[in-house]
């Protein structure tokens, strides 16, 4: 059988001028590239691509589309089931979902689907939006909490139904972890907002600067006419290792890491007013796509060594294939089957070095990956001065300590019925990683989706079917 | 937008505001505080509400100007806005409901401190402040003080105003002479509230701190506000920001709240041309 072509390479900024700016490293495909590889699509009659999407996108019909170059219709099919494209295009890991399922993934490389998805957004972004339908207004009052993409998702599917739909966000922008946590050369926060200007624009009013749970209560909400609440506050809670030595200065959880960088800036300092501490030597603990994030941000910040330690090996990481690709490309060494100890610092309380052990993979555990057990007698350090903790998120437990009836797991998500969305509570969904722990983005999306139209066969029912 | 409606000049680097914000009046209890941002390219700070009023939907807070973000605070005038601010963030402070408590406040430490007072007189606890400052001029809130406390010390450093030397002293000098509260409350300095947990701790009498280490987020995203108690991390924003002041790790707590003492200067060197122009 003769060798299928492969897939067209998406351009990526060159790795040597990229690493000392924040902007964009894969550049998009062009509208020839887009034909080119829509044209491997095999149209297959009983496609599994989609079934490899927790939104199931019509993967075919879209793609079938583009190749007409009917890029307007391409898109609004997309958006029949994704309401960011713009964003899952970049962040989606489509190796393990749709394009993991391709046909041609058996006998050489699957179609590209994310980058048709984004090729189509970025189209959409130059050419204009289709006019949204809009349901006529219902007049009954819904609170989205969080405006990540569970939240943003939620609220635009039930604003199009016609709810009048507000969304609480604690920090200052709306966004949630698309906004403090991905960065820039990743997704660009222009993409975002152009996102939640379109939720905004369906009619969904955002207010920041409100944490439910602190500044208004669930029940608050309720008195005051809401009918329905939707929680999508995300994973917020970083983890730690507790391990000696990590509160030393030097030593940052991902999360603020990348908040201040993203959120704040602060690779602008002094133009910005948040500083960070940029290290020359930095050492990232975890290998998960806010790993790679947080030591590609490293690098961009004029690090000279920036190692990502990671306790399992290569094949175990849980990173976007192509964003370890990328930190390879700028200069990022993986050290793996290694796992810190202890945090050495020097005599003014600032980090000097990281003591490590090795690891060796023995059976797999119940993530189905091989387990890391230590060596014993194999300790070595590593001189560093900035170390980032990048171990994964939980739920942030404000919400559920202090909500009546509102239940959660004792590792912090909130228990839900999962082909609903619905929680403990009465007239309370959620979804995303407040349900689920830190996942995707294309699955907070897909629960806010299943939420929203459980939302609206409730309040259809006259808020009687609980 | 949050709009300033009054504004107090307490000393020249202190500065007391009332601002409109209705969600945080509406909720805030003694003890919690907000996270302001001033400006687009600034930096997201903690401060600690002093006083609220549920009727008004406003909040006052109390700065001192040590940085660029409370400098380009007390640029704001009555009628002018804070861009952002969230809150009421952090656990109340548990307050007694009877017995005798020493309100020790330091500074600044003397705005958080007075919400506290004013709903432990409330409650008909026998409240003892001590308050102090540098010198005189850098004395603030004595009069309200006084009205929430049952008797009311002033200290300054220098002696140009009651007590000469630290509230520390004048506490050991009162705990020497036979006082016995139940238990005391300390806001300020980092060094003021390390002395004063040295002066309770051979009494054994409890002691309460209000920590204000740097924050990012302020809701438990970040853990920036990392604080060591009893040999347990704890998140600031979220666990405290009152802790029990005989378990900090006080040595750590200061190393890191002089984390960024070098970008601090850079950002407030970079201000100084900006004399009283508004940055907002």
């Amino acid at each position: 059988m003769s060798k299928r072509p492969g897939r067209v390479p998406m351009p990526v900024a060159d790795p040597r001028e990229r690493i000392k700016n924040f902007d964009q490293v894969a550049l998009g495909y062009t509208e020839e590239m887009a034909l080119t590889e829509a044209s491997r699509c095999l149209n297959c009659k009983n496609p599994q691509c989609v079934t490899g999407c927790p939104v199931a996108v019509n993967i075919p019909a879209f793609i079938s589309l583009l190749k007409e170059k009917k890029f307007r219709e391409a898109i609004d099919k997309i958006k029949e089931t994704n309401s960011l494209p713009a964003v899952c295009g970049r962040v989606c890991p489509q190796e393990r979902q749709c394009e993991e399922k391709c046909i041609l993934g058996r006998r050489g490389e699957p179609v590209a689907i994310g980058r048709l998805e984004r090729f189509l957004a970025d189209w959409e972004a130059k050419n204009g939006r289709s006019p949204v339908k809009k349901a006529p207004p219902k007049g009954k009052k819904v609170a989205v909490v969080g405006s990540g993409p569970a939240g943003l998702t939620c609220a635009a599917d039930l604003a199009k139904l016609g709810y009048d739909v507000t969304i609480f966000e604690s920090l200052h922008a709306p966004g949630g972890v698309l906004i403090y946590g991905i960065p820039e050369f990743r997704l660009p926060k222009a993409v975002v907002k152009r996102e939640v200007e379109y939720v905004k624009g369906l009619g969904v009013d955002i207010q920041t600067n409100v944490v439910v749970g602190r500044s208004i209560t669930i029940d608050d909400l309720f008195d005051r006419g809401f009918q329905a609440v939707f929680i999508g506050t995300g994973a917020g809670l970083p983890m730690f290792m507790h391990i000696p030595g990590e509160n030393l200065n030097g030593v940052y959880s991902a999360n603020e890491w990348l908040t201040r960088i993203n959120l704040m800036k602060a690779y602008k300092f002094p133009e910005y007013d948040t500083p960070i501490k940029a290290g020359k030597r930095v050492a990232v603990v975890g290998a998960g796509n806010v790993a790679m994030d947080a030591v590609r941000c490293a690098v961009r910040l004029g690090a000279e060594k920036a190692m990502i330690l990671y306790r399992r090996g290569r094949e175990e990481m849980p990173a976007r294939a192509e964003e370890v690709e990328n930190a390879e490309q700028e200069g990022v060494e993986f050290h793996f089957l290694t796992n810190p100890v202890r945090i050495i610092g020097d005599d003014k309380g600032w980090v000097k070095a990281v003591e490590c052990i090795r690891m060796e993979l023995g059976e797999p555990d119940k993530s189905g990956r091989r387990r890391p057990i230590p060596v014993k007698g194999s300790e070595f350090t590593i001189d560093v001065d900035t170390v980032i903790m990048a171990l994964g998120t939980t739920p942030n437990p404000i919400l559920s300590r202090i909500t009546p009836g509102l239940k959660a797991h004792d590792w912090g998500g909130l228990i839900t019925d999962e082909a609903t969305g619905r929680t403990t509570r009465r007239a309370v969904w959620a979804g995303g990683d407040a349900v689920t722990g830190s996942a995707t983005v294309i699955l907070a999306m897909g629960a806010g989706r299943t939420a929203a139209q459980d939302i609206h066969r409730y309040l259809e029912s006259g808020s009687k079917d609980w | 937008m949050y709009q300033i409606l009054k504004k107090r000049v307490l000393t020249p680097q202190t500065k007391l505001v009332v601002v409109r914000a209705p969600y945080v009046a509406e909720k805030a209890e003694p003890g919690q505080f907000v996270i302001v941002r001033v400006r687009e390219e600034g930096e997201r700070i903690p401060l600690t509400i002093a006083d609220y009023s549920r009727e008004e939907g406003t909040i006052t807070l109390v700065f001192q100007e040590v940085g660029l973000t409370t400098k380009l605070l007390g640029l704001l005038e009555e009628g002018d806005a804070i861009l952002d601010l969230v809150g009421p963030l952090g656990i109340p402070a548990q307050l007694p409901e009877a017995g005798v408590v020493v309100a020790v406040g330091g500074g600044v430490g003397v705005a958080p401190i007075y919400p506290k007072c004013k709903e432990m007189t409330k409650r008909g606890v026998r409240v003892i402040s001590i308050i102090g400052a540098r010198s005189q001029e850098l004395l603030i809130l004595e009069d309200e003080m006084r009205e929430v406390s049952e008797e009311l010390h002033v200290c300054t450093d220098d002696g140009s105003k009651g007590f000469h030397g630290f509230v520390s002293e004048k506490l050991k000098e009162l705990l020497t002479a036979g006082l016995k509260p139940d238990e005391v409350i300390a806001v300020g300095p980092l060094p003021m509230m390390r002395a004063t947990c040295e002066v309770t701790k051979p009494f054994g009498i409890k002691t309460w701190v209000s920590m204000n280490p740097i924050m990012v987020d302020g809701t438990g995203m970040c853990g920036a506000c990392r604080v060591t108690v009893g040999g347990e991390t704890k998140f600031c924003c979220v666990d405290g920001p009152m802790f029990d002041g005989h378990l900090v790790d006080w040595a750590e707590a200061i190393r890191r709240a002089n984390m960024y003492r070098d970008e601090e200067r850079i950002a407030l060197e970079r201000c100084a041309g900006c004399g009283g122009e508004k940055h907002v």
